[in-house]
């Protein structure tokens, strides 16, 4: 029965049970991109994040799943320091990119963010032109000429799968897309910049199917040149996407690993359950 | 009477009583605005705008105190703005709950209320009292320290209307702090803050205490504003407190005026940016 329920899933996301270890995914050698060490994280004295230990893979999609409130959102937001914002949140241990160690308070943040990217459950497009939207996280990094920064600005809005819909629109507000189109947006605000890592919480939340479909196909497209973690509350969309599975509950990492032992044999019985469904 | 009827008479006279209480308000409004218009629109003429305060009896207008209250509302403007909108950029997007920001609201919540006369009071003592002579710098001062509280609490409440989300979402693009208030902040909030500054523009652009012991006022035409300075408020306070007919005739022009100065500001502030107020 529990063994039925679980490639159930996989064929719903369209992989086959039976040849679902990807290659690359084999064991979990690769490059980290980034490395958590008994990472810790405290909103003032609540205890949010515990003790939690795990290895992100340079160019693959790590998914985070588990359920509302078990802190996906507090640790993404803690991998690019979003938490400096906030006087009463801090982190502790280790948070290791490029070798050094991402907590330490001398940390460009500037910098650490033109290289660790994020995307927002909601969009936000800022209150400027779609082009400009665009350009206005390139032009804090670098120096682009007038031509360059139109073919960022493609670049980007191709990626995201948005260009065709906006060429002839790019000096409209970015708040007239809809919904969807306003989230690729993000998307390829996001990208422009050139991140190495890219982090996605929830992206397609607030999208209708089609959109979100789109946003899947870019993720997988945009994993060849960037590391991606992604929150989501959707099991079909962790199995189709990613290519690690990270499962927490109230804080803590319960169990990581390959996306399909996760989804097929789950070590664990609580991890069993939530991705069934039967909890969560 | 069962529950509903019951409660479908309470409807009615909630309706009917607001409905009385706003045709109370509007009522009088109505007559004000037709007084100063049935009033004043009659001495409206060239002579209004060349010619200057007249003594009794001669002919003239208003020219030196509608150029007079312009240049001292305008250089008041061009003052306060930046510093209250800098002082609300610091209230909303640094100061926060700092002791400081704490103190600075507080204190702007109490000049926000102070009496315009009190105002008056205070910069003829600074800078009245000391120099000897009235002039046109302390009329802006006065309008300045009147305008600025009402720009500080726009500016401040608009910015805090802007969702945090905008500010992190420039912020994780590793824009700095600054560049996220001026390009994403800011220019979210402009229409309420721009709607900010007109409307403490009209409410100075009326005001008689502040300037009646700061600039006083000019029988001349006057550019000095190290000297006293003509203006529509003290003018029409003096021709209409006056027992000359044609000074109270000028007073009322006056009068219509500002009130039309007043009703397009508003109007501007209303339809300036109403699609983005919407939103
Ligand atoms: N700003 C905050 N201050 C205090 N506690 C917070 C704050 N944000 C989140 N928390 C708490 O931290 C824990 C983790 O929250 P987090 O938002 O990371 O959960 P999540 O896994 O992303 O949930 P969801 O799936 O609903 O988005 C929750 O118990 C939450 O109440
Ligand atoms: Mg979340």
């Amino acid at each position: 029965m529990n063994m039925n329920m679980n490639p159930n899933i996989l064929v719903a996301a369209g992989i086959d049970p039976a040849r679902a270890v990807p290659p690359h995914a084999a064991g979990t050698a690769g490059t980290p991109a980034l490395s958590l060490r008994n990472f810790n994280f405290y909103y003032g004295k609540f205890h949010a994040i515990k003790n939690v230990s795990m290895d992100i893979q340079e160019k693959r999609v790590t998914a985070f799943i588990g359920p509302s409130g078990c802190g996906k959102s507090t640790l993404l937001r803690a991998l690019n320091r979003m938490y400096d914002l906030y006087p009463d949140q801090r982190a502790e241990g280790e948070l290791l990119f490029h070798g050094g160690n991402l907590l330490d308070r001398h940390v460009d943040l500037l910098d650490l963010r033109a290289r660790i990217g994020m995307v927002f459950q909601k969009p936000t497009p800022f209150p400027m032109s779609i082009y400009d939207n665009i350009a206005f996280g390139v032009r804090m990094h670098e120096n682009l000429t007038r031509a360059e920064m139109d073919e960022r600005v493609e670049w980007a809005l191709s990626k995201a799968a948005l260009w065709n819909e906006v060429k002839d629109i790019l000096t409209r507000n970015g708040a007239s897309l809809s919904g969807g189109q306003q989230q690729r947006l993000c998307i390829a605000r996001g990208i422009a910049v050139k991140p190495e890592v890219l982090l996605l919480d929830e992206p397609t939340s607030a999208l209708d199917p089609i959109s979100t479909a789109k946003i899947e196909e870019l993720v997988s497209e945009l994993k060849h040149e960037f590391t991606i973690a992604i929150v989501t509350h959707n099991m079909q969309q962790a199995a189709r996407v990613s290519d690690f599975t990270a499962y927490m509950y109230l804080g803590e990492l319960m169990e990581f690993g390959v996306t399909s032992q996760i989804f097929l044999k789950p070590a664990r019985k609580e991890t069993e359950d939530y991705i069934t469904g039967r909890f969560g | 009477m069962n529950r509903r009827a019951w409660r479908k008479l309470v409807n009615r006279l909630a309706i009917g009583a607001s409905v009385a209480a706003m045709a109370f308000g509007l009522a009088w409004l109505l007559s004000i605005l037709w007084n100063v218009i049935s009033l004043g629109v009659g001495e409206l003429g060239w002579a209004l705008f060349t010619q200057m305060t007249p003594a009794p009896g001669s002919q003239g207008g208003l020219a030196n105190a509608i150029f007079g209250s312009a240049l001292m509302v305008g250089v008041a403007t061009l003052l306060g703005t930046p510093i209250g909108i800098l002082a609300g950029i610091y209230l909303a997007e640094y100061g926060a709950r700092s002791w400081l920001a704490n103190v600075t609201r507080f204190v702007n919540d109490m000049l926000l209320s102070a009496p315009s006369i009190v105002i008056g009071l205070f910069v003829y003592a600074v800078m009245v009292a000391t120099v000897g002579n009235f002039s046109g710098w302390a009329g802006i001062v006065a309008l300045t320290l009147l305008m600025l509280p009402v720009v500080i609490r726009t500016t401040e409440n608009m910015l805090l209307l802007v969702p945090n989300s905008l500010r992190e979402a420039a912020i994780a693009l590793g824009a700095p702090r600054w560049r996220v208030i001026t390009s994403v902040t800011l220019r979210a909030a402009r229409a309420g803050v721009i709607t900010g500054v007109l409307l403490a523009v009209a409410r100075i652009s009326g005001e008689t205490a502040p300037l009646l012991f700061t600039s006083l006022s000019n029988q001349f035409w006057s550019t000095d504003l190290n000297a006293p300075m003509a203006n529509l408020p003290v003018t029409i306070f003096k021709f209409a407190m006056s027992p000359y007919e044609d000074w109270q005739r000028l007073a009322w022009a006056g009068v219509f005026l500002i009130t039309m100065g007043v009703l397009v500001l508003n109007i501007l502030a209303r339809t300036l940016f109403k699609d983005e107020l919407k939103r």
